[in-house]
């Protein structure tokens, strides 16, 4: 879970597994005392251990993109600006940014009392390193477009930044909430292209609330807390990633009190296995909507789903509920749209298809699509019978249920459904990408920000781009452009509801549902307070009462 | 017999490079490259980036012109920089994971080898004895056992239940502040649940082996002779018969010696081991060719060092066996 995700990969990610987690965010400004737990007065120590499902990439996370070296890297480094419990931009290590009227110009004020775990300060000067570094060619980081579309930047005095665009980029800001890397470590291998060679990619030198310590490759990393943290000392003195790549061990490891914290339990371990006295006086479990939803989509090339008429007829085959009990044993909300539950530019206003299998087959009926011979399927007019292959990725077991749970469905409608399970790189290389399917069933993750510019954009559809099902809608490309080059939020809250009901009516693809995150964390910690942001976005606060403390801390 | 030593080593040299290059390039027609895995299925990862990293890998040279670039460096043992973000050489990759790996099969192969020759020679001397039928069933019962589920068995039942002995990984999280022989003992206990749970399953196949090899040994007329000399029982089994029963033996342990430093994928995932499996699987996954390169050039390598000194040892224990060059050909 990342706490503080690098820009381009909060926004959107394909998910390959099933695990879509929050997009969790940095320390927040409002001291919330005491939430839930017994009134017990916060203290220093304790060791906080984190089960992870794989061993982090490297160190320096603008380079990777893999979820734990975000995690990880999130604790030691920090962004200008950071997304709060509501996932709203809040001051980081810029105390303050000012907007030119054109949107042009975005200024920063940074923090003076900002140091690096080495002591040396932070100053403009490596805002202006990291721009040049992400911009380099030779650095090989997944994500640099928020960069690329930046003009120039300036560092006129230590303490200001100030950054300027050609055009007006919505997600300007957030491009800044991203991981600052020290000049006077990095500067030569940065220049030379040897990033990943630097002793930083596996000793860094971060600002963040903790410090770098240890990291045994698959086994452990730890980290301490930075007691000169410029938002005060975390109170938890130290965190373990222990990686453990068997979910089910995970599992044991929390019965036997050997973890303090899993990002997700699966449906059946959150609803049966974890129901007994003794876990639930152990751990404090937690529910809130995921980041990313669930998916049926459309191949928008294939003349029968070109017809909006024979998508509708899907959706109303479709029954979401029964998908939701019958996969995530309930523990899943009805996705209407791609933009994430909770935030600003979100609307449930928005037209939805009941599970109603004779209206759909009236509008398959009206589409040409009959059962002519009555053999209980439906035909075209030259007594062609509607057969169709459903795809999704192997090894997910969700997505496999509800390719059979629409199986059925889509039989009672008269449609003849096959189930093809692929390894996932085979999947999208031979599948996705070329646009060779007829439906597909898959994950998207919705960002902080609700520009979705690259999923529904009429010019992204493209072999490497994301417009997967070719959807190409004049007035969606017209209101995505609006969306993408405002810095005016009751602006783009207009052009983001519009484009819901569109999507919501047109059907590129029928959205199913959010999954619900599933966190758990010990007992013994207290301050936790889930939030549409997930809850480790207040980290540095939790702490462990002096008596309840379990670890001595080095 | 040095000849034959010298002659197989040379001709394993081509062989050698034959299997890495039938393996590089089954490697790369694998779907899906390294580079699907740096940059995944995400809408803002950078299509430049993927150019450049491709180039720098020497992706964008045909498959022969790779392989020939790698092979120019392996012989001087040079296997390159993984192509994950840490970027780090793979021989320093497969070097902190290869002790762990060596060092839990070797025990587990002392072990299997220490229980199997007893069960298998005893079942055999007292074949369809009740005794014979009990270790039958038994290792029947570990032969058809997943070891992943044994192992969820056993850590619910020693560490979750009764919370004798940890779960999972190889030291606990306060191993430095123990003291010389707590660690010790820390360590041995978080190693006793694997090294149970992959003796259970290799014990099998190996006591099975024994016993069948010991009926064989057992109807032969020099066993015969031993008996009908008057010697005991007990003196014509160890003496007399144990020797040639476990001549086969031999052969399977010089070939199991790829095996140690390849490891258990699953009992080393479930039991969270930062072992040579496990690496070998990843590097697969995310299409890291200079790690799964690395990895088959080391097991590549002591096969066939295990397959001469098999073929060696047996010469020296089975005086009957005779090497080509001196006496025709065996």
């Amino acid at each position: 879970m990342p706490r503080r995700p690098a820009p381009g990969r909060s926004l959107l990610a394909w998910a390959a597994g099933g695990l879509l987690v929050a997009a969790c965010n940095g320390p927040i400004e409002s001291r919330s005392e005491d939430t839930g737990a017994t009134g017990s007065a916060p203290a220093y120590g304790d060791t906080f251990i984190q089960a992870s499902i794989g061993d982090i990439g490297g160190l320096i996370p603008s380079l990777t993109s893999d979820q734990s070296s975000h995690e990880v890297g999130g604790m030691i480094y920090d962004g200008l600006v950071k997304l709060d419990r509501d996932l709203k931009m809040v001051p980081s290590m810029a105390e303050s940014w000012t907007y030119s009227r054109d949107c042009l110009e975005l200024t920063f004020k940074l923090r003076r009392d900002v140091k690096w775990h080495d002591g040396r300060p932070f100053t403009a000067d490596d805002v202006l390193f990291t721009y040049q570094t992400m911009i380099n060619p030779k650095t090989p980081a997944p994500f640099k477009e928020g960069f690329l579309l930046v003009k120039n930047v300036q560092a006129p005095d230590p303490y200001t930044v100030r950054v300027t665009y050609d055009k007006p980029y919505a997600r300007a800001l957030e491009t800044w909430n991203t991981y600052m890397l020290p000049r006077h470590l990095l500067q030569s291998f940065a220049e030379a292209g040897t990033l990943r060679e630097s002793p930083q990619n596996s000793h860094p030198i971060g600002t963040g609330p903790y410090r770098f310590q240890e990291w045994k490759a698959g086994e452990k990393v730890v980290l301490v807390a930075n007691p000169d943290y410029f938002e005060g000392r975390p109170y938890l003195s130290r965190i373990v990633y222990r990686v453990i790549p068997s979910q089910a061990t995970i599992f044991l490891e929390l019965k036997a009190k050997g973890v303090d914290y899993a990002s997700s339990l699966t449906g059946i371990q959150y609803a049966r296995q974890t129901e007994y006295p003794a876990f639930r006086k152990a751990y404090q479990k937690f529910r809130y909507p995921g980041s990313g939803y669930t998916f049926v989509g459309f191949n928008l090339k294939d003349p029968r789903f070109a017809d909006p008429r024979v998508r509708q007829a899907f959706a109303h085959a479709i029954n979401k509920q029964e998908l939701i009990d019958g996969v995530r044993l309930g523990l899943a909300r009805e996705a209407t749209g791609p933009i994430r539950p909770g935030t600003w530019a979100y609307t449930d206003d928005v037209k939805r298809f009941a599970y109603d299998p004779e209206k759909a087959k009236a509008l398959l009926a009206e589409a040409g699509w009959k059962d002519r011979d009555g053999d209980g399927l439906i035909e075209d007019r030259d007594g062609k019978p509607f057969t169709l292959t459903i795809r999704t990725n192997q090894g997910n077991d969700e997505r496999k249920k509800i390719a059979e749970l629409i199986q059925q469905r889509l039989k009672e409608i008269g449609i003849q459904v096959d189930i093809q399970l692929i390894e996932w790189a085979a999947f999208i290389k031979e599948f996705v990408k070329p646009r060779r399917f007829e439906v597909i069933v898959l994950g998207l993750g919705s960002g902080t920000d609700p520009d979705q510019y690259v999923v529904w954009h009429s010019s992204q559809r493209g072999p490497d781009q994301m417009n997967r099902t070719g959807y190409d809608n004049p007035e969606v490309d017209h209101l995505l452009e609006l969306g993408r080059s405002s810095c005016v939020q009751e602006e783009r809250v207009r052009y983001y509801h519009r484009i819901q009901q569109i999507l919501a009516e047109d059907l590129p693809m029928i959205f199913l549902y959010t999954a619900d995150a599933l966190p758990v964390v010990s007992a013994r910690v207290r301050g936790v307070s889930p939030s549409p942001a997930g809850i480790l976005h207040n980290f540095t606060e939790w702490f462990v009462p002096k008596q309840q403390q379990r670890y001595t801390s080095g | 017999m040095a000849l034959f030593a010298l002659r197989r080593l040379l001709l394993s040299i081509p062989l050698l490079i034959g299997i890495t290059f039938v393996s590089y390039v089954v490697i790369s027609l694998a779907p899906g490259g390294p580079l699907d895995f740096l940059t995944p299925e995400d809408p803002n990862a950078s299509v430049e980036v993927k150019q450049r990293l491709i180039q720098e890998f020497g992706l964008d040279q045909p498959i022969h012109v790779q392989y020939w670039q790698w092979l120019k460096r392996a012989v001087r043992l040079d296997f390159g920089r993984s192509f994950l973000p840490d970027g780090r050489p793979v021989l320093t990759k497969i070097g902190e994971r290869l002790p762990i790996t060596l060092f839990l099969n070797l025990i587990e192969m002392a072990i299997i080898v220490g229980l199997a020759v007893p069960i298998g020679v005893l079942s055999a001397t007292r074949q369809y004895s009740l005794y014979d039928k009990i270790t039958t069933v038994f290792v029947f019962v570990g032969f058809a056992t997943p070891d992943f589920w044994l192992a969820l068995l056993l850590m619910i039942l020693f560490g979750v239940q009764l919370g004798w002995l940890p779960i999972s990984g190889l030291r606990s999280l306060n191993w430095e502040y123990l003291s010389f022989w707590q660690q010790q003992w820390d360590f041995f206990s978080h190693l006793v649940l694997p090294i149970v749970v992959a003796t259970f399953g290799g014990l099998a196949g190996f006591s099975r082996y024994m016993r069948q090899s010991m009926l064989e040994v057992v109807r032969q007329d020099y066993v015969q002779t031993a008996r009908a000399k008057g010697l005991s029982e007990r003196a014509v089994i160890s003496k007399h018969a144990l020797r040639n029963a476990l001549l086969p033996v031999v052969t399977i342990l010089a070939l199991a010696l790829p095996g140690l430093i390849g490891g258990s994928v699953i009992i080393e995932s479930i039991f969270a081991i930062p072992g040579m499996g496990q690496l070998m699987v990843q590097s697969v996954f995310s299409r890291d060719y200079p790690v799964v390169m690395g990895n088959l050039v080391i097991v590549a390598t002591l096969t066939l060092v295990a397959n001469l000194v098999a073929d060696i040892t047996y010469g020296l224990v089975d005086p009957r066996i005779r090497f080509a060059g001196r006496r025709g050909r065996r």
